[in-house]
């Protein structure tokens, strides 16, 4: 007799702690990504949702608890070893190779993926299907007019499309990202909705926002994270209604936004 | 430039190369014409590190002189036994650039841990480790004596006997030519590109699937292959290598040429080596001050130009596309005289101060200029020296601010032109 395989969740976060000395940060975090679901993170500023995307992603290690990629255990790994596994991140502050042009990052994002490795006895222009796919990304974010510019001299909201561009790079399967939409201008928000859209199409996305308009436009499910705990996960309609939600946020900008969204004021 | 025209100037600057030991025939130029050679593949390899990933090496000699060790230690038992001839000479620095690699390999776990200041304190440490074990290994590094041997045995080839030093020359040519192609296409390499990417950001390479510190020993051991052929080359063409050549006087010379030269460009760090040496050996037969100059001239390109020599060439390049530089050459034609009196007047007061200190022989106070009899103990001199400096400098911030104000115009133009 043999079990019927069950898909194991893309990602599994169990009773994982973060401290800085004795500062604890995250503090018993249980969060199950499901295969293709569009997940936002919700909460308050310095309520540790970037410190959770570090663990993750292996920038930092969790104090206590196990996180699994598609039931491989990652809690130890390191970010490169993670990223090989098909799982990338973007960064909330824009991190980038700044001075190479807006391509070299992304087809830096592609290389590894496509079995480059340390090569040192090929040409990387002969690879065609690194540039390819950098030249796919290229278009897909909008900045094919930008090609040859190097990444330092874009403008902030073209940093921002670039930092995902290079997330997306590797084709990886699970993908954080940390407040794209930050400090961009309403049309240029708008964009990167359709954007983030476009390019997670039949993959996992977790992504931490604030623009309530992009966590209802994009997620099909929401968790709240307060002081290191997720306090609540549901839909975005569900989360709403949730009466610890609006206590921890009562007052809050975010509390208003979620108000403001469901009453189509 | 289209293709046409580089496969031109390729084939000149061939020529000029193979026409040099003929133009300066003299064993002094030739020598120095050698002495370049060696000291740009040398300092390409060191700009393999700084420029192209970042890492800021106290201790790059190390890597040129255990290569040249090596080589040395090779061209010796092949004298001794008479194998190859020639044909061991023309393959010598293979084996200088495979000991560099090997040593690159190895200190490079220890050294590539990290990047920044750390790295730099620990290639400090390396450099300054394995010169001071050199001296208590003579039968390795031949003591204080260094070890010698004879780049002429067995049986030459096609006639070339690597006796003269025009034949050397060529070697070294053919070598650097190689060299810098090799070390210009690993820069092409998905390896060269992620060595690029741990440069400007370590942390994000990690994030695409790199590891920094593999791709920084891969390019440590390889700019110390780089290196090891330079310091073969160096085995043959000066047929002896003592202990010094791993010391930190080499790993800061090298440093100076790629700097000076710029690190911002893959050509930058070839006009330093050559302009270092000269300095180095043309500079030092005019002027005892001659490493006083090279300070300050140091010192002058940091300040004003960090970007190197190569940076002042690619600011001139799109203006010049553009036919703008029209604007400027009017400018700089009158900042040279003003230039050209502060420079003979600083020259004059350093000059008469290394008189006075006893810089020169005990006593030897005076000296010809020009047929003219010069005494640093009397007063005109120094009047005239001091008078040139202090007028020269004073036009020449006048005439300086013309220049910078017509850059400012010629660069809004270049831009202008550009997005056009
Ligand atoms: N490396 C670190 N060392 C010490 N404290 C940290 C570190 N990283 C984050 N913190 C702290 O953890 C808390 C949560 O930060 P963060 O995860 O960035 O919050 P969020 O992204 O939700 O706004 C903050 O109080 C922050 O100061
Ligand atoms: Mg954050």
């Amino acid at each position: 007799m043999s079990t019927s395989p069950v898909l194991p969740p893309a990602l599994r976060l169990a009773d994982v702690h973060k401290s800085f000395g004795k500062t604890a940060i995250i503090r018993g975090v249980d969060l199950d990504l499901i295969e293709g679901e569009r997940h936002a993170l919700i909460g308050p500023n310095g309520a540790g949702k970037s410190t959770l995307f570090n663990l993750i992603s292996g920038r930092l290690h969790a104090t206590a608890g196990t996180i699994q990629l598609r039931g491989a255990d990652i809690t130890r790994a390191t970010p490169q070893a993670i990223n090989r596994m098909g799982l990338a991140r973007s960064f909330q502050v824009t991190n980038l190779f700044h001075r190479m042009t807006v391509f070299e990052n992304l087809r830096c994002g592609a290389l590894w993926s496509r079995g480059v490795g340390y090569t040192f006895w090929r040409r990387v222009d002969t690879l065609r299907e690194a540039n390819a796919r950098a030249d796919e990304v290229l278009e897909a974010i909008g900045l094919t007019r930008r090609r040859a510019v190097v990444a330092g001299e874009l403008t902030y909201a073209e940093q921002r499309a670039l930092e995902i561009g290079v997330t997306i790079a590797c084709g990886a399967g699970v993908i954080l990202l940390d407040e794209p939409t930050a400090g961009m201008s309403r049309s240029e928000s708008d964009a990167a909705v359709a954007l983030i859209k476009k390019v997670t199409i039949g993959k996992t996305l977790i992504l931490v926002e604030h623009d309530m308009d992009v966590v209802f436009g994009i997620a099909d499910r929401v968790s709240v994270l307060v002081y290191g705990e997720v306090i609540a996960t549901g839909t975005p309609d569900a989360i709403h209604a949730n009466i610890r939600v609006q206590e921890a946020y009562l007052g809050t900008d975010l509390a208003k936004g979620i108000d403001k969204e469901l009453t189509g004021a | 430039m289209k293709p046409g025209t580089s496969l031109i100037a390729a084939a000149l600057a061939l020529i000029c190369l193979l026409a040099l030991p003929y133009v300066f025939t003299q064993g002094f130029a030739l020598s120095l014409l050698c002495q370049m050679g060696i000291a740009t593949i040398f300092a390409l390899s060191y700009n393999m590190l700084l420029g192209q990933t970042g890492l800021l090496s106290f201790g790059h000699a190390v890597y040129f002189g255990l290569g040249a060790f090596c080589a040395m230690h090779v061209l010796r038992w092949a004298g001794g036994t008479g194998i190859g001839g020639a044909w061991a000479v023309v393959l010598l620095p293979l084996i200088g650039g495979l000991g560099g690699l090997l040593a690159g390999l190895i200190l490079g776990v220890v050294t590539t841990r990290r990047a920044g200041t750390i790295f730099a304190m620990i290639s400090l440490g390396v450099g300054e480790m394995v010169a001071s074990i050199a001296p208590m290994f003579p039968a390795l590094f031949g003591g204080e004596a260094g070890l010698s041997a004879n780049r002429v045995f067995g049986a030459p080839l096609f006639g070339i006997t690597f006796g003269p030093q025009r034949q050397v020359y060529f070697l070294i040519v053919a070598w650097a030519l190689v060299a810098a192609w090799g070390m210009r296409a690993l820069t092409r390499t998905p390896l060269g590109r992620m060595a690029n990417a741990v440069r400007d950001n370590p942390e994000r390479a990690q994030f695409v699937g790199y590891n920094p510190q593999m791709v920084r020993l891969l390019m440590l051991a390889l700019s110390g292959f780089f290196a090891g052929i330079a310091g073969g080359l160096s085995a043959i063409n000066y047929e002896i290598v003592t202990g010094e050549t791993l010391g930190a006087n080499t790993s800061a010379l090298v440093l100076l040429m790629a700097f000076i030269g710029g690190v911002g460009q893959f050509y930058g760090p070839i006009i330093g080596a050559v302009l270092v040496t000269f300095l180095q050996t043309a500079l030092s037969q005019y002027t005892h001050a001659w490493l006083f100059y090279f300070g300050l001239f140091f010192l002058f390109m940091v300040l004003n130009a960090p970007g190197g020599i190569a940076s002042l060439i690619q600011l001139h390049r799109d203006p010049w596309r553009q036919g703008l530089l029209r604007w400027i050459w009017p400018q700089y034609a009158l900042a040279a005289l003003p230039v050209a009196l502060t420079l003979a007047g600083l020259i004059g007061v350093v000059e008469l101060i290394y008189r006075i200190a006893g810089g020169v022989e005990a006593g030897e106070t005076s000296w010809k200029l020009f047929g003219q009899a010069i005494d640093a103990t009397r007063w005109q001199p120094w009047a005239l020296a001091l008078l040139l400096l202090a007028a020269g400098g004073a036009w020449l911030e006048k005439t300086w601010s013309g220049v910078a104000w017509q850059w400012q115009m010629v660069l809004l133009a270049t831009a202008r032109g550009n997005d056009r």
